[in-house]
């Protein structure tokens, strides 16, 4: 499976590290659903972290498109809202 | 659904929009190419923008540490002359300005780290473009417009995901360096209007150094009028007198010396 963390760059993960990831997301999304800032935070750089070391990176001229596309590393719960509510966020 | 991809049919999304606008899918390649190369020269001008930014807080770190390092000299002038009062008020501005570099320094931080970030983002792109430009040419070159839209699709959705990406993050590399521009003209203008500067301002000279220069002055008159005190009253003069003296007399020693050497001489080769 193919996976963006957006502003770093395309990792390919086995199928096989995709449900510890999801757990990973879901705390990503309830943090996100309840405004935590701490727990997005923690949840997200855990999450992000977990695809760094699971995927392998691809190279820079691969041109695929990713399955999953995660937030940066730096971004915050009204960014991360911002680019999932409003299209226009995304330029391009 | 899940977070990582809701994400992914937003890009996804975007991209199949893209395509379904154009007739003929092989012109989409070269739109999109001609877009390609603009973007990437948005991200080069983004990372000089960001330098730019990044070089003018060095410049007001290195203001602010002339002025702070200014503040520590007057302390210990203070201190030397037994001037607690000022030297506490030098020291007492020297952490003001401590605060601001300490602020300035996380902001010069920070803008190297979009300075970096952009740079990649920059290379990563340029690869893909490039890549792109190879696989449009060959698309173009095999295929009729029917067999093409397969090809196109993988390619372009690939590219569109990574122009999203990379506009995103110029973007917010901007909204950075927007927000710390105004705070870094804060600064200039606390550092013009004297707030900061008239403290330790190098060519005007601040309270505390007036005060510091006035006590010296002060004290280089008394050391002279003493001194002079000293000249003409009966006990240092004498001295000076003799110290006078004795350089003629040193100079003349030799001259004396150097004439018996000369008479002897005389004398032998005489007879």
């Amino acid at each position: 499976m193919i996976v963006r963390i957006l502003g770093e760059g395309q990792w390919d993960v086995a199928d096989a590290h995709i449900e510890a990831l999801n757990a990973l997301d879901a705390r990503v999304e309830t943090a996100v659903a309840e405004g935590d800032d701490d727990s997005f935070a923690s949840s997200l750089e855990e999450l992000l972290r977990a695809i760094r070391t699971a995927g392998q990176p691809l190279p820079d001229d691969s041109l695929m498109d990713s399955d999953l596309v995660l937030p940066p590393s730096d971004s915050t719960i009204e960014e991360v809202r911002a680019l999932l509510g409003d299209e226009g966020l995304i330029p391009g | 659904m899940s977070l990582m991809k809701r994400m992914s049919l937003i890009f996804r999304a975007k991209a199949d929009r893209a395509l379904d606008k154009a007739e003929d899918p092989r012109e989409t390649l070269d739109y999109s190419y001609k877009r390609q190369l603009e973007l990437l020269q948005k991200v080069r001008r983004g990372v000089a923008d960001v330098a730019t930014s990044r070089k003018r807080v060095e410049l007001q770190v290195g203001q602010l540490q002339q002025q702070s390092d200014k503040l520590t000299q007057q302390a210990q002038k203070a201190l030397s002359m037994n001037r607690e009062d000022l030297a506490r008020e030098a020291l007492t501005r020297k952490s003001a300005l401590t605060a601001q570099m300490t602020d300035l320094e996380a902001q010069r931080a920070q803008l190297q780290g979009e300075e970096e970030k952009l740079t990649l983002a920059s290379q990563r792109l340029q690869a893909k473009v490039e890549s792109f430009r190879t696989q449009k040419e060959t698309i173009k070159a095999k295929y009729t417009a029917a067999e093409a839209s397969t090809r196109i699709n993988e390619a372009f959705s690939g590219i569109s995901e990574e122009m999203g990406d990379v506009g995103l993050a110029v973007q917010r590399a901007e909204d950075k360096t927007a927000q710390m521009q105004a705070r870094s003209g804060a600064i200039d203008e606390l550092i013009s209007s004297g707030a900061l500067d008239d403290v330790s301002a190098l060519n005007r000279g601040d309270d505390i150094s007036r005060e510091l220069d006035a006590l010296s002055s002060t004290s280089d008159v008394e050391s002279e009028l003493a001194a002079l005190k000293a000249g003409s009253s009966g006990g240092t003069a004498p001295q000076a007198l003799e110290q006078g003296d004795s350089q003629p007399a040193a100079q003349a020693q030799p001259q004396v010396e150097a004439a018996p050497v000369g008479d002897v001489g005389r004398e032998e080769g005489r007879p």
